[in-house]
C-alpha cells in the first residue's frame, strides 16, 4: 500500500458522486483504507454496496477494512477513447480484482504501469490509493498495480 | 387447467422497417421513423393500423406507446410496456410481452417495436459528459469504464481463458455476418465486404478480443412486428410466424453491481435459454436458423454456447465461417447481416430475418427453414431469446 505522484488516466474523467449508501467507502479511502461491506447479520461480504444483504435480507451492514491486496480475475485494454479526457491517452489498463480476504467480491479499477505490459490472470497485485485534492469535494481512487 | 404458455398461441402477422441508415444519416425524425415502420408492419399484414391497440418496447425506446397511439388514430390503446434494461436485451421479450398481450386477451393487435435514430441523441459508443456519477458507474467511470464494449469486455476475456477459445472463432462471426449482408439490399454494409486478413488489421477498441469488426455498427431507422392471436393466423395476408417459445431474466445475480455476478464470465442466458427450450419442447438441435445479437462477437460466442449450441471445447473447431453461412452451413447464423453488417436496430432487424426465413423470403435463404432461433442482446441483464417456427413445426 502505498501513494503515488503520477496518476492513472488524465484530469476530466468523471469523479464518483457522494452519495449516503457508498459515502463510507470514500471516506475510507481518503484515510488510506480500503473498506467493504459486510452484514453483521451473516457475516457475508458484499460488492459493490446495496443497501441490503443479498443472502440474509439484515439491513445491518457494516463497512469492514480489508488488507488492500487481491489478484486479477480479468482484465481490458481499452483503445479507443470513450471521453474527451481519454484523447492522446489511450491505450490503458482495467482490471477486475478479486479479493480473497474479503469473501472473494470483485473490485474495478486500473493496472498501473506500462499500459502495455502482460497481464496475466490470477496476478497477484496490491492497492494504491490515488487521490483527486484538487477536486470540490476531493476523493480518492483504489488502484492496482502487480506485486514483486 | 391448461397449460400455461405461449407457445402456439400468437402468430407474427407482418413485419416493417424503414431503410437503414449509418448513424446520424436518416433524413427523417426518430419518432417519424417509428411510424413508419408501424404502418409498414401493418401495410405487411393487411391490417388496419387502427385495429393496433398495444406497443411493446424495449431499451427505452423514446418513442412513447400514447404519442404513437395519438398520432396513428388508434382506436383505443389496452397495452403499452416498455421492457427494462439497455440496448437489445430485451428484443425478443418485446415480442414475448407482445405475445403474453394477445394471448392473455388483454390486446388483440400489438405492436413490437424499436425506433433508433442514434445520430438525433447520444451515441453508445461515448460516455456521458457529466462531472460525477452515482451508483454503480462511481465505481466504473472514474476508470474510465464506460461504454459497453467496456462494461462486456472483461467477461469475454475471462470466457475465452476459460476455455482456450481463439480470436479466430470470434472473427468466424464477424465473416459470417458480413458475407450475408453483400446478398442483402437493406444491409448498410452491403457493398462492404469484408476478409479475415482485414479483420486481422483492423484496429483495437478494446483489447484482447473487441476488433473494429467485432462491434456492432450504429445505426438509424426503425423496425416493427405485429403480434396477433393465433386464431387470426389463417386470416392473414402472410404465411404466420409461430411463436413457440420466449424467454427473458437472468441467472441469479447476474446484475450484481460492479461486476461482481458470481457466473461472470456468461452472456446471462444460462437460465433463460433453459426456459426457452421448456416452453418451445424443442432442442438446440431442432433449430434451422440462428440470429444471433452481436453486440460484441465475444457475447455471440457465450450465448450460442448457453443455448447448447456450439460446446467450448469445440468452439474453436465449430465456429468456421462454412459452418455459419447459409444455405449450406450447419448452423446458419445471422443470415442478414444482423448487428454488424445489415443494421443495429438493437436486434429487431433479426426478429423480423427470422420472419422471413420462416415465409420462405429471406436474402439468404435456408430451404425449407421451419425454426429460428433468435437471441436478444446478450451480456446485459435481462436478456431474452425466442423461437419463432412454421405451422408444419407446431
Amino acid at each position: 500500500m502505498s501513494t503515488t505522484p503520477s496518476r492513472a488516466l488524465p484530469g476530466g474523467l468523471p469523479a464518483p458522486a457522494s452519495e449516503p449508501l457508498t459515502a463510507p467507502y470514500w471516506v475510507g479511502t481518503r484515510a488510506g483504507r480500503l473498506v467493504i461491506q459486510r452484514c453483521r447479520g451473516c457475516g457475508g461480504w458484499q460488492w459493490g454496496p446495496e443497501w441490503v444483504c443479498h443472502r440474509c435480507h439484515s439491513f445491518d451492514l457494516a463497512w469492514e477494512e480489508v488488507p488492500p491486496c487481491g489478484r486479477i480475475y480479468s482484465w481490458e485494454r481499452p483503445h479507443h477513447p470513450v471521453h474527451p479526457a481519454l484523447n492522446g491517452h489511450t491505450p490503458y489498463i482495467i482490471v477486475l480484482v478479486e479479493l480473497p480476504q474479503a469473501g472473494n467480491v470483485r473490485m474495478v479499477g486500473n493496472l498501473l504501469g506500462d499500459p502495455r505490459q502482460e497481464i496475466g490472470i490470477a496476478a497477484e497485485v496490491e492497492a494504491v490509493f490515488e487521490p483527486h485534492d484538487e477536486a470540490d469535494p476531493p476523493y480518492t481512487l483504489v488502484q492496482w498495480r502487480v506485486v514483486g | 387447467m391448461s397449460e400455461r404458455t405461449l407457445r402456439g398461441r400468437a402468430v407474427i402477422a407482418g413485419v416493417g422497417e424503414t431503410p437503414y441508415y449509418k448513424h446520424g444519416k436518416a433524413p427523417d425524425d426518430e419518432f417519424k421513423l417509428a411510424l413508419i415502420a408501424v404502418l409498414e408492419a401493418c401495410r405487411d399484414a393487411g391490417i388496419d393500423p387502427r385495429e393496433v391497440d398495444g406497443f411493446a418496447s424495449y431499451g427505452g425506446d423514446r418513442s412513447e406507446a400514447t404519442r404513437l397511439a395519438a398520432a396513428l388514430g388508434i382506436r383505443e390503446l389496452r397495452f403499452s410496456n416498455m421492457h427494462w434494461g439497455g440496448g437489445g436485451g430485451g428484443v425478443c421479450a418485446a415480442v414475448g410481452n407482445a405475445a403474453a398481450a394477445v394471448h392473455s386477451g388483454m390486446a388483440d393487435c400489438v405492436i413490437a417495436f424499436r425506433s433508433l435514430a442514434q445520430g438525433q441523441f447520444r451515441r453508445y459508443g461515448r460516455g456521458a459528459a457529466a462531472e460525477t456519477v452515482s451508483g454503480e458507474d462511481a465505481f466504473l467511470a472514474p476508470y474510465g469504464l464506460m461504454s459497453p464494449a467496456q462494461r462486456f469486455a472483461m467477461k469475454i476475456t475471462r470466457f475465452m481463458a476459460e476455455h482456450g477459445i481463439r480470436h479466430e472463432a470470434l472473427r468466424a462471426i464477424a465473416l459470417a455476418s458480413y458475407h450475408h449482408a453483400q446478398n442483402n439490399p437493406r444491409a448498410v454494409m452491403r457493398g462492404r465486404p469484408l476478409d479475415a486478413a482485414t479483420y486481422d488489421a483492423s484496429r483495437w477498441i478494446v483489447e484482447p478480443f473487441h476488433r473494429l469488426y467485432d462491434c456492432c455498427m450504429e445505426n438509424d431507422g426503425a423496425a416493427a412486428v405485429l403480434v396477433v392471436p393465433a386464431e387470426r393466423a389463417h386470416d392473414l395476408a402472410q404465411k404466420p410466424a409461430y411463436l413457440l417459445g420466449a424467454a427473458q431474466g437472468g441467472h441469479y445475480r447476474s446484475a450484481a453491481p460492479v461486476h461482481n455476478a458470481p457466473l461472470y464470465a456468461s452472456s446471462h442466458f444460462t437460465t433463460v435459454a433453459h426456459n426457452l427450450y421448456a416452453m418451445a419442447k424443442l432442442g438446440p438441435a431442432d433449430l434451422d436458423v440462428v440470429q444471433a445479437y452481436e453486440n460484441f462477437t465475444g457475447g455471440v460466442l457465450m450465448s450460442l454456447v448457453e443455448h447448447g449450441l456450439v460446446r467450448p471445447e469445440e468452439a474453436n473447431d465449430f465456429l468456421v465461417p462454412e459452418n455459419l453461412l447459409a444455405p449450406t452451413g450447419r448452423m446458419p447464423l445471422n443470415t442478414s447481416g444482423g448487428n454488424l453488417a445489415e443494421c443495429y436496430m438493437h436486434g429487431l432487424e433479426m426478429v423480423i430475418e427470422g420472419v422471413r426465413q420462416l415465409r420462405g423470403t429471406a436474402c439468404n435463404q435456408v430451404p425449407g427453414a421451419s425454426t429460428v432461433l433468435v437471441i436478444g442482446g446478450p451480456m446485459v441483464t435481462p436478456v431474452s431469446s425466442l423461437i419463432l417456427g412454421t405451422e408444419a413445426a407446431l
